[in-house]
């Protein structure tokens, strides 16, 4: 199947995005997942509600609040315009952000499931051995939280490469900077004689959404199946 | 020496005892579940925090409210050997082994990996994973990798409870060879009276939280704090001597307790040996005359020292047989027809047959 120019911009583009948004989320979706199940503070459920906001709200209303905060008179958003120069509004760097918080909870839930089912007592026992803090944290916790993170991973790429709602309301559908696979399907179907556009575009996406997914539970099975059945106690 | 002084209160448990132990040698806390064991080695450990008090190794404080001293557990070098393992299970068995020899830095190297892999029989598992071990692999795997971490003192606690029943007895002679080959404090958490008296020098009896007594395992066989939870069907002195004779043809050896000798069966016994030997009271036969023509091989004699009521109609008879005291456990209408009393002569009879010699060096 030969793609257009155009269409494999948009390819490019949402691949390019998906990945972006996944290098931000590995780091601070372990950490809030670690912080999440492994710490108890006051206000823990509002803070577990709160991540797990762009789940359940309109992704229309997710684009809308990043446009408020993230916006140019935002209170975010001013302060990087002024300090740094970054402009999210209408720019690739915003995609990524919209993308990123829509994606965000997938990740903290993928995690958050491997690492409930790690026996705290293993941290415990490697304290008694002689290791310190992030020492424990490297050495047993993150190797067991892999599959998780990994399944994580997968899915929020594959789930980052379709996003719409939040991507069109906070940067708009500009070609080459901001209109990924979804925009450019949206845009086939509202102009006349792009049918065939479409479809190949959705049949692109249709692709790599199963492909996401069927890689996903793969590595996870190959990776719980090399820690041995012992490692999840599920 | 090991020192500890703690109040803790959790919830609705509340804990507050203090003892001291004589290193190194095997020291067990022993009670009933819920008494507060685990809880004191976890503290001992540092994974617990104490409300109030002190614990010390020897001229090291590992806490002390008072001062304001809380090492770190990963500061502390203390080994602890958990009821269920925790083995990490994306590390092979040798990965597992030298997770604490290699974060063990500044102190001196006392048990290399070979000794301590030849030690507990760990070669075969080297290259195996967690997952794939048996209930007694897993704990000689998890005691090899605190002995690895060189620890100053390790913690045992019930590393025989979740290994059936039937493989409990394989575990036992390892625990036993630690103690004999290893110059290496101990304290063995446990409730089995019989692990305690196969494996530990001095015990610390723990109820609701408090220490119910402490001393000599010996000693401590005839204490009301054991009696107390051991109940009197499993109440037995422990007696220790030295195998004098095997007879191999017969299957016996003589070990020579008090002023008497005993027959046991002989097992693995070697003469010159000192062995442990409980005798239950309810398997001991009081006579008041010198016995004659029984199949009983023991025959020891004594004299009644003192007498307490066990039960509603049972009495324990303690006979001492040469600054060796026994219980034996009669009925009232035994008692009372007998008409025993304090200061009378007594034979106390046991069967060889139901009586087992552990072997016990310190």
């Amino acid at each position: 199947m030969l793609l257009s120019a155009d269409e494999w911009q948009a390819l490019r583009l949402s691949l390019e995005v998906a990945l972006w948004s996944l290098l931000w989320n590995l780091p601070v979706a372990t950490a809030v997942a670690w912080v999440l199940v492994r710490r108890r503070f006051p206000g823990r459920t509002l803070a577990d509600a709160f991540v797990h906001l762009p789940l359940v709200l309109p992704p229309v209303l997710t684009g809308y609040l990043l446009l408020i905060l993230f916006g140019a008179r935002g209170p975010i958003g001013g302060w990087l315009q002024r300090s740094f120069g970054v402009h999210l509004i209408f720019t690739t760097a915003g995609t990524v952000l919209a993308v990123a918080v829509m994606t965000f909870p997938l990740m903290v839930r993928a995690i958050r499931l491997t690492l409930e089912g790690i026996d705290p007592g293993l941290e415990e026992a490697a304290r008694t051995l002689g290791a310190g803090p992030l020492d424990r944290f490297f050495s047993i916790t993150l190797p067991l939280m892999l599959p998780g993170i990994l399944a994580g991973a997968v899915t929020a790429f594959a789930a980052g490469l379709g996003e719409f709602g939040a991507v069109i309301t906070f940067v708009s559908n500009i070609p080459g900077v901001t209109r990924t696979l979804p925009l450019a399907l949206y845009t086939a179907l509202q102009v006349p004689n792009g049918d065939a556009t479409a479809a190949r575009l959705a049949i692109t996406s249709f692709t790599l959404g199963l492909a996401g997914l069927v890689l996903s539970e793969w590595l996870s099975r190959a990776l719980r199946h090399q820690l041995g059945r012992g490692a999840v106690h599920a | 020496m090991l020192e500890v002084d703690v109040a803790k209160q959790r919830g609705a448990f509340s804990a507050q005892l203090s003892f001291r132990s004589a290193t190194p040698g095997i020291t067990a806390l022993f009670g009933r579940s819920g008494c507060g064991k685990t809880t004191t080695v976890h503290m001992i450990a540092g994974l617990l925090r104490p409300d109030r008090g002190h614990i010390r190794i020897d001229d090291t404080v590992l806490f002390d409210a008072a001062q304001g001293i809380d090492v770190p557990a990963e500061q502390r070098g203390i080994g602890y050997v958990f009821q269920d393992a925790r083995l990490f299970p994306h590390l092979r068995v040798r990965d597992n082994l030298r997770y604490g020899a290699r974060r063990a830095r500044g102190r001196a190297p006392r048990q290399s990996f070979d000794d301590v892999v030849e030690l507990l029989g760990l070669a075969s598992l080297l290259a195996r994973r967690p997952a794939g071990l048996s209930g007694g692999e897993r704990q000689r795997v998890a005691i090899g990798r605190a002995l690895l971490a060189q620890p100053r003192l390790l913690l045992l606690d019930e590393p025989l409870a979740a290994i059936d029943v039937a493989r409990r007895g394989e575990l036992l002679p390892y625990l036993e060879h630690l103690r004999d080959r290893l110059n290496l404090p101990m304290v063995f958490v446990s409730h089995q009276f019989e692990e305690v008296m196969r494996l530990a020098g001095e015990m610390v009896v723990l109820k609701d939280g408090a220490v119910a007594g402490h001393g000599d395992v010996m000693a401590m066989s005839q204490s009301a704090a054991v009696r107390d939870i051991v109940g009197s069907e499993s109440l037995g002195a422990v007696v220790e001597g030295l195998t004098e004779q095997l007879d191999e043809a017969a299957g016996l050896a003589r070990i020579r307790v008090g002023s008497g000798l005993l027959q046991v069966e002989a097992g693995q016994l070697r003469p010159g040996q000192r062995v442990r030997v409980q005798l239950l009271a309810r398997d001991l036969i009081l006579a008041v005359t010198p016995p004659v023509g029984l199949s009983v091989r023991n025959s020891l004699a004594g004299t009644i020292m003192r007498l307490e009521p066990d039960g509603e109609r049972a009495w324990l008879v303690f006979t001492d047989i040469g600054n060796v005291t026994l219980m034996v456990r009669v009925t009232e209408d035994a008692r009372s027809a007998l008409a025993l009393a304090v200061g009378q002569a007594a034979w106390v009879l046991v069967k060889a047959v139901s009586l087992r010699g552990h072997v016990f060096s310190r």
